[in-house]
This record gives structure tokens, C-alpha cells and sequence, in this order.
């Protein structure tokens, strides 16, 4: 699939939502967070959702860097290395206290639960994003 | 001039004139002369008639990945008619393929996930590929690619038998009805007439009407294009040492296995990357010492564009692209931008992003600089302005550039320039143009809508679709690929849905009938 900022942004927001949820559904009980599942699941959709607010910001930096490339296309690997950047912010704003509800962070659950939800989300895109989705790759990755 | 109607198919027919073979019969002349014919025109003249809901003109690969859409949306096999001169859809493209140096063990230029033989696209080739061959090569190409890989392409071979796979799996031979498609009317009182003429064993063709509510129309390019400079010298002299890549011309290598000679490569496109790498590879293959001259019309530096962020990769004469337009062509900005454009507007996004380019491969980058390191491959820019036979027999080319008129030996022309896209070549989009109403777009070809509904055409609750080269300069350019004719497929099957024939897909039949295609359920 080729990108469209609305597309990139609608993208994002869903499997986030739908595939971030599930793997932190599962996830979350086994991450070593102190407290009991409702902090776990609490810390852990909170991560989610920072993602999912800031990535909106993060789609509009992506759009305007893909404008210097002739084929307007965004290769399968930027859509997986740029984890680096986005965790990194991630984990700096959890740690300075920015993240409205969130507790003292643990690198270990962080690192865990970030780099699953995101491979999972970018697997999906790959590709069985197109099956229930038949339109999906044909109009930059819009769902709506 | 090369081709007046439909087939490449047929290698004696590519030499010869397509125009001069004896065609089917002519429909009668109050037939002929009619926009619109009624049910008793039809009767009178003889023509039987049979009903069914959609037609689907051409029968290549346009019309395959349509069929299987529709197919998808549970359009049964009996309310669909493919028409077409060729037992096998990939016919045509298989042929072209083959003369242009794409054996089937050979990769072609389309990516991981243009799979006509699958709508969805997934799983991609590359996946495919890696699970058969238990080996990661193709998955880590896709991760890689374009930028510090090659683009991942899938061999000839695979996809043929994906689609030979998918054609019985949507009962496609029971829909084929094979014969020359003479035209397509529209009826008193709604839908439209196709006319077919059926070969008959030993005696002359007969004709047969279809009766529809729908056509689609997806019959490819009209023919082989030569420049005149070079259809001059065939018509005059032979057409033997100047060949056009597109038709089969391996009687060439085979000479110069067994004479050196010099060839002289015509055109920046994707075939002109092909024919070379095939030189070079015979080259080193059999000690020979073949020389080339490739000539470019438009020599190309370097990256170039109008601006930072407009700039196509080039060098070496060739203009640099993984596929023949900009990969968002197909599904990101620049589709979402063409589908918004008009006219002008529209003709002018066309000449951005358009123009011959080849693909960066490393492997064809290696081989031009062993050619240029030894001396024995040689690129001009220029245009040629005359080809004649010299004294010694061999072909003398005259090639002008911006100062000066230079003169060339050689023992072989390729044409790598293309194929004709002028729609009126073809007759029965000639017919639609003069007979239906149908316009032309802003770039010439035929004005179909964001649907691929052929504008004007439309006969009472009738429509005609059309895909392929025929509809480029349209709201989509990428229409001339496999991910182009899908893209046609899925808006014409949508459109087809609103009018209440077949289903819309949505998220659970799209799953159910994934599942189906994966187990290879026949629907
Ligand atoms: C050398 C080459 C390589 C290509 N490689 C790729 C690639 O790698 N990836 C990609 O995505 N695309 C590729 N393409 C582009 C494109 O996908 C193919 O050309 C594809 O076959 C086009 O499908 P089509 O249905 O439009 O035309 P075709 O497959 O040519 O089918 C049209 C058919 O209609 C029939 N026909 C025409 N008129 C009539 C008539 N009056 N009556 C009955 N039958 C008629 C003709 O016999 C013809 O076979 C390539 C094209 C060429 C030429």
C-alpha cells in the first residue's frame, strides 16, 4: 500500500485500535508492571495511546519527507524502522512525566509491549490488511 | 501500417499486416450504418442471437482479472461472456513477453503484490515464492527494496500458472466463447449488441450477436508501432535485419552466434534494458563479439525533474523507475491526485510523471559498464533520420543529432519503441468512436469515467466499461499494468454492484471468498 496523509492517519488509528488492542489484551497480564491487571492494562492502553496521538503528528512528518521522493511511496522498511523515533519519543515523554496518567514507566514492559504492538501493526499492513479490506491499498490506506 | 484489429498473438500476423489478412465477413450495410439497431434489425439480418447480462470484449488479461471480480461478487458464470481470439488470456501478454526476452524461468517488471491471479494480492508473490522455496531471499528483497534492494519481481512462470490455477478455479473456460469481435451497437430499448465472428473449420466465418446489458472492453493495444523511417525500409527492402523487439526476432541472435556483427538498440524503455542485457548475456555466454549502438531519442543525464521534490533517478541515456509510472500511481498521492484532475490539468500531471524510463536493476548496471569498459557498447543520443542498404549490404543509419548528421554500420536494427497506442487502430474502439457516442480523453485515447464507464456510451440502463491501453489519459494512469486492470476491475465490479448486478464486496464476503481462493474452492 501507498500512502495518503488521510490514509496514513486513518491506517494508523485503526490497527492500532484493532490489532494494538488485541496484543496488549494478551500482552499486558505478563509485562513486569507493579500492581495488580488493572494497572497493567491501565499503563499499557495508555502507551497505546500516546502512540496512536502522536503518531497523527508523526504521519504529517512522514507525508512531507515522502515528497522528496519521485515515486511518492513509502518503502516497506521506513514503515518499520521508524519504531526507533517513535518509541524514543515514547519513552521520554513517559519518562519526564508528560504523559497525562501515566505512572513511573519500566523500560522492560515498554520495550516489550512497544516493539510487539508495532511489528504486529506493520506485519498486518504487509498485507492481510488487504483481505477484509479489498479497497483499502487501491485508495492510500483510507478506510473510510 | 502494422496492425488494424486486436491479435499479436499470431507471429505471422506481427510480420505481415494485420489489415491484410482476410477479415471476418462485413456485417450488412443497414447494419453497419446504424448507431442503433432493434431486436428486428438484428433478426433480419440473420444474426442469431444470445442473451446474457455481461460481455467482456478482448479476452486477455483485462478481461480475466475483470471475469474474476465479478466472479468474486458471485456473479454467476452464466450471466458472463468473454469473447475473445485467444484460447488462453495470458496469450497475448505471454507472447510479448517471450519476443521481448522474458522467458518464463525470467522475471517480469511488475512487484511483490500485483498478482492478477489474486485479488487481494495476498498472499504476495514474494511470500509465495518463499514458502515453495523455503528460503527468506524473496521476503528480505521486499523489506529491502527499492532503496537498498532491487524492487522484488515475480518470475514469468508463476504467474502464468497462478492464473492458468485461478481460470479453472472461476470456471473461466465455460465463459469463453472464442471468434473475432467485430463490434459493439447499442439497442433500441437498452444494452447493446456485440457482434462475433466465429471461425468456422474450412469455410468462412459466421456470425453470431450477443445480446447485453453490459460490455467491457479490454482488448489490449492495436499493434506493433514502427517508425516510419524503419516501416519504409522494411516495406522496401527486409524485415529481417530491422525487427521491432515486440515481434519474435531470435533469428538475430541466432546470426550472430554465428557472424559478429554490430546491432543497433532503439529506444530507453524497459525491452531496449531487456534486448541489451540478452546481447551482452550471449555475448559472454558464447565468446562472441557482438557490438552495440543503443540510441536514444532523449538522452538522459541524470536525475531530472522540475523540482527538489519532482526528481526522477537517470543516467547513461535512461530515465530510472521501478514500474512504468510512480509507484503511487497505483493506490497513494498521485492516483488521488490524477482522479481529482480535469482536462489540461489532467494531460499535464500525465507529462510529469510520464515518459520512457527502465528499471534500475544492478545486475543490467554491471553489464553496461563491462560493455562501456571494453568498448564494444557505445550510446549516441540522437534521432535516426534515414536507414539504407550500404554497397557492402549492410544497413546504414543516419543519425542526427543537434549539430551534426552522423553515419552508422550496422548489421541489425531492434526497435525497442513500442507499441501502437492510437485507439482508432483498433476497429471496433474506431466503431464505438464513430457509431456510440464514445469521446476521446485529454491525451487522445478513449474518455472513460472514474468507473472506466465509456462516457456518452451509455443505452438506456446499459453501459459499456473499458480497461486497459486504451483508456489511458483517464482519471488513473496506470492502467496498462496488472494492478491497473484490477484497479479498472474493482470500480467497474462496484460500479456493476450499484446498478444490482452482483454483490458489493465487503469485509466478510472479501474474507469468505479469500479463504475459498486460498484452499482453491472453485466458486
Ligand atoms: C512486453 C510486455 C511486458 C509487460 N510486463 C508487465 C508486467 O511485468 N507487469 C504488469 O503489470 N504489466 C505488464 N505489461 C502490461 C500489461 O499488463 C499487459 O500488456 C497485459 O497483457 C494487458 O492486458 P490487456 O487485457 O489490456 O491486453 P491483452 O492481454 O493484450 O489482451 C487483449 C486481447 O484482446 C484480444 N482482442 C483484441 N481485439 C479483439 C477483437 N476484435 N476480437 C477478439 N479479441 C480481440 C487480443 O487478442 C488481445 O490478446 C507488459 C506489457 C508488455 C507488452
Amino acid at each position: 500500500m501507498v500512502p495518503t496523509l488521510l490514509g496514513r492517519i486513518q491506517t494508523r488509528l485503526f490497527l492500532l485500535a484493532v490489532v494494538g488492542g488485541v496484543v496488549t489484551l494478551v500482552l499486558a497480564p505478563v509485562l513486569p508492571i507493579p500492581g495488580g491487571w488493572g494497572d497493567h492494562y491501565r499503563e499499557t492502553f495508555i502507551v497505546l495511546a500516546t502512540v496512536a496521538v502522536l503518531g497523527v503528528a508523526w504521519e504529517c512528518v512522514y507525508h512531507l519527507l515522502m515528497q522528496w521522493r519521485w515515486e511518492k511511496d513509502w518503502p516497506t522498511l521506513f514503515a518499520l524502522v521508524t519504531l526507533v523515533p517513535e518509541g524514543l519519543l515514547v519513552w521520554l515523554l513517559l519518562r519526564a512525566g508528560h504523559v497525562p496518567g501515566a505512572g513511573p514507566p519500566v523500560l522492560a514492559a515498554f520495550l516489550w509491549h512497544f516493539t510487539a504492538v508495532w511489528i504486529a501493526v506493520w506485519l498486518v499492513a504487509q498485507g492481510p490488511m488487504r483481505v477484509p479490506f479489498i479497497r483499502w491499498r487501491f485508495h492510500g490506506g483510507r478506510l473510510l | 501500417m502494422i496492425a488494424s484489429e486486436g491479435t499479436l498473438l499470431d507471429e505471422t500476423r506481427v510480420y505481415d499486416d494485420l489489415g491484410r489478412q482476410p477479415g471476418p465477413q462485413d456485417l450488412p450495410p443497414d447494419l453497419e450504418a446504424s448507431d442503433w439497431w432493434s431486436d428486428e434489425m438484428v433478426r433480419e439480418a440473420g444474426l442469431p442471437v444470445t442473451d446474457v447480462p455481461f460481455v467482456s470484449v478482448g479476452g486477455g488479461i483485462g478481461s480475466f482479472v475483470t471475469v474474476d471480480y465479478l466472479r468474486i461478487a458471485g456473479v454467476p458464470p452464466e450471466d458472463i461472456r468473454v469473447l475473445s481470439n485467444l484460447d488462453r488470456p495470458w496469450r497475448t501478454y505471454e507472447y510479448l513477453t517471450r519476443v521481448s526476452q522474458i522467458p518464463r524461468a525470467e522475471r517480469i517488471r511488475s512487484d511483490s503484490a500485483s498478482r492478477p491471479d489474486n485479488v487481494w494480492g495476498f498472499p504476495s508473490y514474494a511470500l509465495t515464492e518463499a514458502i515453495r522455496t523455503r528460503s527468506a531471499r524473496p521476503l528480505w528483497q521486499v523489506l529491502r527494496e527499492p532503496d537498498f534492494a532491487d524492487f522484488y519481481t515475480p518470475r514469468l512462470g508463476m504467474v502464468l500458472t497462478g492464473m492458468e490455477r485461478e481460470a479453472a478455479r472461476i470456471r473461466y473456460w465455460d465463459m469463453l466463447d472464442t471468434g473475432q469481435v467485430r463490434t459493439v451497437r447499442r439497442r433500441w430499448g437498452g444494452g447493446y449488441f456485440t457482434v462475433l465472428a466465429v471461425n468456422e473449420p474450412g469455410g468462412p466465418s459466421r456470425m453470431v450477436a450477443y445480446r447485453s446489458w453490459f460490455v467491457h472492453l479490454a482488448v489490449g493495444y492495436a499493434g506493433l508501432k514502427f517508425l516510419p523511417e524503419l516501416r519504409q525500409f522494411r516495406d522496401t527492402s527486409d524485415f529481417h535485419r530491422v525487427v521491432n523487439a515486440y515481434e519474435d526476432h531470435e533469428h538475430v541472435y541466432t546470426a550472430l552466434r554465428q557472424r559478429t556483427g554490430r546491432v543497433l538498440i532503439r529506444g530507453s524503455g524497459i525491452v531496449a534494458s531487456r534486448v541489451s542485457e540478452r546481447l551482452i548475456s550471449e555475448r559472454k555466454r558464447h565468446g562472441l563479439q557482438t557490438e552495440i549502438v543503443h540510441l536514444f531519442r532523449t538522452y538522459v543525464e541524470g536525475a531530472h525533474g522540475p523540482h527538489p521534490w519532482s526528481r526522477r533517478a537517470g543516467g547513461d541515456g535512461f530515465a530510472y523507475q521501478g514500474f512504468n509510472y510512480p509507484k503511487s500511481v497505483w493506490g497513494g498521492q498521485l492516483k488521488a491526485r490524477a482522479r481529482r484532475s480535469e482536462g489540461r490539468d489532467r494531460a499535464r500531471i500525465y507529462a510529469e510523471i510520464g515518459g520512457t524510463n527502465t528499471a534500475y536493476r544492478r545486475h543490467w548496471q554491471r553489464q553496461l559498464r563491462e560493455g562501456k569498459n571494453g568498448g564494444w557498447y557505445r550510446s549516441l543520443a540522437g534521432t535516426m533520420g534515414d536507414l539504407q542498404q550500404g554497397p557492402d549490404g549492410r544497413l546504414r543509419a543516419y543519425v542526427d543529432s543537434d549539430s551534426s548528421r552522423v553515419e552508422l554500420c550496422a548489421d541489425y536494427v531492434i526497435d525497442c519503441t513500442g507499441l501502437d497506442g492510437d485507439i482508432t487502430s483498433h476497429r471496433v474502439i474506431n466503431d464505438l468512436l464513430r457509431h456510440a457516442n464514445a469521446g476521446r480523453n485529454p491525451i487522445g485515447r478513449l474518455d472513460v469515467s472514474r468507473a472506466f464507464e465509456v462516457r456518452g456510451a451509455a443505452s438506456g440502463d446499459g453501459r459499456i466499461y473499458a480497461s486497459g491501453a486504451a483508456t489511458l489519459g483517464g482519471y488513473f494512469p496506470g492502467v496498462d499494468t496488472f494492478l491497473g486492470l484490477q484497479i479498472a476491475a474493482q470500480e467497474i465490479q462496484e460500479d456493476l454492484a450499484r446498478m444490482g448486478f452482483g454483490n458489493r464486496i465487503g469485509p466478510a464476503r472479501s474474507l469468505r471468498e479469500w479463504w475459498r481462493w486460498l484452499r482453491d474452492r472453485p466458486i
